[in-house]
């Protein structure tokens, strides 16, 4: 057989500009092998080299004293005492899931597996966080069907649970959905290993699944937009056996609990490729492979397809020379594949050999150092200022504000999630103490007292009317739904789903984005450890919402001090903390949406000081006992966080009698669905009342008592007043009824 | 008193089942290889849930085979009490110990759920103490749970005493709505003639602690743990 020769044209195909293709001529000084071509393809893609982000990536604080690992491996780590440590990461895997929905959600939750326990770490909980089109658009509910049963397939199976997320429908996903899939896994400060190749001589194992042809090109297809064709693409979408990838995890744990290993890294994206030459990068190293002593589920692949494969379930050790017989044993054990395919050398040259001849041979350091990076024109598009305009005046007034009331709670967006997770094991590990319902869902770790709460977030809408704004409240949103259970927030993980980059204006959005992410970072102290860049979420040229999800991870020094959403007894006092953040804010709101069908104005305003004081307080109202529950105000209001606090809890809906809470005489159904950010329900037991005034005043929160807990309806008095028993049975069959699905 | 807790290439509420014998009831508990052909030294038997090989052919049907279920059998034969939760008990019915097969729910999804249980007998080594007509909330987790038997093995199991839990709601009623499955006759869980073989889809070792929602599992450890310390005494 005879390899295709390799032209500027082909380079093109592979998706390197003229330019990358002239600096891959300088690197090698000749022209490249076709597998040399596709590994510079992959490496350089925008999904492995983040060369459109890596500049604006800069600007989140990546430091902290809890900081043990920042971004740049295969996932970030953050201390939480008594020798532990959690380790966590959220990824995209968009594109592959609306091709294949089943197959591509779960890879997705396979490969972010993997990236957790790579590190050492025994994976605990997972979180998702899914953005389809309309729930009317004709493949919104196989879609839904198909990325739902695909996490569960995959997370169930391998037996972590799925805790938490979330769910959001617009048209600007119609084209393009978005999965997001997070883990979190805890590890002994001492049991973390890293990505690295070192020490000359030490052998390269290839561990897992056998590789076959599936998924080549998976990391070029996320670099591109998407158009009627897309469909074509199908065999580029790898399939996952959650099986194997349970006997990896424990194989690769009892590995890790000896010292024969050097580095370990898991063969996701761009497959051999990636991990060899960021292993070898990592390591300052070179290193020499031999392909054919690579496991291989079908006959006759050529070295291209070896080194670009996504087949799953696959790892990369680098052992110490001499200890590779432990690690054979361990994995045949396990019944897993386990190869010695080359060795570390030290000629920072990464060499690979097939049936005898070189067929790669490339200056790791070049390819890494000579990575393409862009410094991409951005624009405020010129439409922003006409979306950003916004008369609420003149948008007519429901006539019966409860049915609305009724409306908005059996909506597609806030109706109740059950039919999503009860198809996800949240119980497995017997860790998660707070389960998923709840603002943030809380585990335990067994052996200590702690607990970590978990929560993901971002309101695209927000996004798309101030990037910048919406940036910022991701950050704080997430960080917010932590605080109300309890924890401190203690680090997170990003998704930035995004359009085309070299679109200047999506370039602003995605610059905005980040500004606005980072300085509410800078503000609540809370350090970005890991993340994901997906670009080209386009199809027919029509770009998606910018979607900077945020997973926030949240820690409880003791977990018995961990709080939930819901309303718990009758006779409970109803405050609300922040209450001077309360105002007309239309701009982007559900309402808006639901009711007046537009997305417009401009989101609602942040004040980054009184929300770190906010989150101080709420944590300090929990750990002294003085609330019983806590849940913030976001999408749809006043009057539907209320509503969530009524109805949401394990033991069904309760009554509650509150004041309007607005200070002046504001529209009335402004006053019920009127957006904003820093305030925050809470119930209480009336002899705690004085304690959480005193408190508030501490943290110079301001406070309102709103009314009390109990009875039948849910009444804010002289708004609407409305059956709790009827907000509850539409929002519990809302989900469903929405998507046409069976209930 | 020792528990072997075994463990299959999928099996994943291994860890569960230790952590509820070990740290919650307190009795020693050990983690058994499926290569392993002996049961020597055990008192009792946890078959836990999972995914064993995948659940890629028939569930159970491929840890049926691992040598340490002909321990299981003979274990079972010299009246040593073995309990089967979900995937165990899928293996349990592949491996004949127990009447009957499971399918695909009716849902035709994936189910994870607390659900209320109705006990129907305490002759078993975990029901000792929890009388006919108790409620227990437990939760459930599983795609293949929809119990099925021929009409002639439901009723024999029925007059034999042989059903030990069936789905209800929370005052007890035995109830279409109550039925997470599918399930025959709302079967959860049921025992083999002698009555200590118990297989049950729902979770004891998940609610084995208030903190999990419910400690309801614990009771059937504990009467595991006083039925062998009568048995010894």
């Amino acid at each position: 057989m005879k390899e295709k020769t390799v032209t500027p044209e082909l380079a093109r195909e592979h998706g390197l500009s003229a330019a990358e293709y002239g600096t891959v001529l300088g690197i090698l000084g000749r022209a490249p092998s076709l597998t040399e071509l596709g590994i510079f393809s992959v490496m350089w893609s925008e999904h492995c080299s983040y060369k459109s982000s890596r500049i604006h990536l800069k600007k989140f604080p990546t430091k902290g004293p809890r900081v043990l690992q920042g971004p740049g491996e295969n996932a970030g780590i953050v201390d939480i005492g008594d020798g532990l440590a959690v380790v966590f990461k959220m990824e995209s895997h968009n594109h592959p899931s609306f091709i294949e929905p089943y197959q591509g959600a779960a890879t997705g939750v396979g490969g972010i597996l993997r990236d957790v326990f790579t590190m050492g770490a025994r994976p605990i909980a997972s979180l998702n966080s899914l953005r389809f089109g309309r729930p009317d658009h004709p493949r919104t509910r196989y879609l839904v069907s198909g990325v739902v049963s695909g996490i569960a397939g995959y997370g169930n199976c391998i037996g972590v649970p799925t805790v938490g997320g979330e769910v959001s429908f617009d048209e600007c996903y119609d084209g393009n959905i978005l999965v997001n899939a997070f883990t979190l896994g805890v590890v002994r400060h001492e049991r973390i290993r890293l990505g690295t190749a070192a020490g000359v001589g030490n052998p390269v194992i290839y561990v897992g699944s056998k590789t076959g042809r599936d998924g080549i090109h998976g990391a070029t297809m996320a670099s591109g937009e998407f158009d009627e064709k897309s469909e074509e693409k199908r065999p580029t979408v790898q399939v996952g056996d959650p099986f194997t990838e349970k006997l990896l995890l424990e194989a690769c744990l009892e590995l890790m609990r000896t010292d024969a290993i050097v580095g370990i890294q898991d063969m996701g994206a761009a497959g051999l490729t990636s991990s060899s030459f960021e292993m070898a990068s990592r390591g300052g190293t070179g290193f020499l492979m031999d392909l054919d002593r690579v496991p291989q589920r079908e006959e006759g692949m050529t070295p291209y397809e070896l080194m670009l494969s996504e087949s799953q379930e696959r790892m990369l050790i680098v052992a110490k020379k001499g200890r590779e017989g432990e690690v054979r044993e361990i994995f045949e054990k396990w019944d897993l594949d386990v190869s010695v395919v080359g060795e570390v050398t030290g000629d920072g040259i990464g060499r690979v050999r097939w049936r005898g001849k070189t067929v790669a041979e490339i200056p790791i350091a070049a390819l890494t150092d000579k990575a393409p990076v862009y410094d991409r024109p951005a624009e405020r598009p010129e439409g922003q200022d006409a979306l950003q305009r916004l008369d609420p005046a003149g948008l007519p007034a429901p006539s019966d504000l409860g049915e609305t009331w009724v409306r908005l709670m059996g909506g597609p967006e806030l109706a109740d999630r059950k039919w999503v997770y009860r198809q996800y094991d949240h119980m497995i590990r017997t860790n998660t103490l707070i389960l998923p319902g709840s603002d943030a869902a809380v585990l335990r770790v067994k052996g200590t007292r702690k607990g970590i709460a978990l929560s993901v977030d971002c309101n695209s809408r927000y996004c798309h009317l101030d990037p910048f704004v919406g940036g910022m409240i991701a950050v704080c949103e997430a960080a917010r739904n932590v605080a109300c259970s309890g924890a401190e927030p203690i680090g997170l993980s990003d998704c930035l789903n995004f359009g085309n980059p070299e679109k200047p204006e999506v370039m602003w959005q995605f610059r905005s984005a980040i500004e606005g992410m980072a300085k509410a970072c800078e503000a609540l102290g809370v350090p970005v450890v890991s993340g994901n860049v997906s670009f080209y979420n386009e199809t027919m040229g029509k770009g998606i919402h910018p979607t900077p999800a945020v997973a926030m991870v949240g820690l409880l020094e003791d977990a018995s001090k961990r709080r939930v959403q819901w309303f718990s007894s009758d006779g409970d006092l109803i405050l609300l903390a922040g209450a001077d953040r309360l105002g007309v804010h239309m701009g982007g709101s559900l309402y808006l949406k639901e009711v007046h069908g537009k997305v417009a104005g401009t989101p609602p305003p942040v004040d980054l000081a009184h929300e770190k004081r906010l989150q101080e307080f709420l944590r300090e109202a929990a750990s002294a006992d003085l609330v019983a529950s806590a849940h913030d105000l976001a999408e749809g209001g006043f009057a539907c966080a209320l509503a969530e606090s009524c109805i949401s809890g394990p033991r069904g809906p309760i009554g509650a009698r509150v004041e309007n809470p607005f200070p002046e005489a504001a529209r009335p159904d402004f006053a019920m669905f009127s957006e904003c950010q820093g305030a925050v329900l809470l119930s209480c037991a009336p002899a705690k009342r004085d304690a959480i005034l005193d408190l508030a005043r501490r943290f110079r929160i301001t406070m309102k008592e709103l009314g009390v807990v109990g009875g039948e309806y849910v009444d804010i008095e002289g708004l609407a007043k409305v059956g709790a028993a009827e907000l509850r049975t539409a929002w519990g069959e809302g989900f469903a009824a929405a998507l046409g699905l069976e209930g | 008193m020792k528990t072997a807790v075994l463990v299959f290439p999928g099996s994943n509420c291994d860890h569960d089942a230790y952590h509820a014998l070990k740290h919650v009831v307190g009795i020693d508990a050990e983690f058994v290889w499926h290569k392993r052909s002996s049961l020597e030294g055990f008192d009792a038997v946890v078959i836990p849930g999972g995914f064993t090989y995948g659940d890629y052919l028939r569930t159970g049907a491929m840890a049926k085979l691992s040598p340490v279920m002909g321990a299981v059998r003979r274990f079972a034969e010299g009246g040593g009490p073995v309990i089967g939760i979900c995937n165990g008990f899928q293996i349990l019915l592949e491996a004949g110990l127990l009447p009957g097969a499971m399918i695909v729910n009716d849902s035709l999804r994936f189910v994870c759920d607390y659900v209320h249980l109705r006990a129907g007998t305490d002759r078993t080594p975990f029901t000792r103490g929890i009388p006919e007509g108790t409620i227990l909330k437990i939760p459930v987790a599983h795609y293949q749970g929809n119990y099925y038997a021929d009409e002639e093995t439901l009723s024999s199991l029925e007059e034999r005493g042989q059903v030990v839990f069936r789905y209800c709601d929370p005052h007890g009623n035995v109830t279409r709505e109550s039925n997470p499955n599918g399930s025959a006759r709302n079967i959860a869980g049921i025992c083999n003639e002698a009555g200590n073989v118990l297989g049950m889809m729902p979770h004891p070792e998940r609610c084995a602690e208030e903190a999990m929602g419910s400690a309801d599992g614990r009771r059937l450890f504990d009467a595991m743990v006083a039925w062998l310390g009568e048995r010894t005494a």
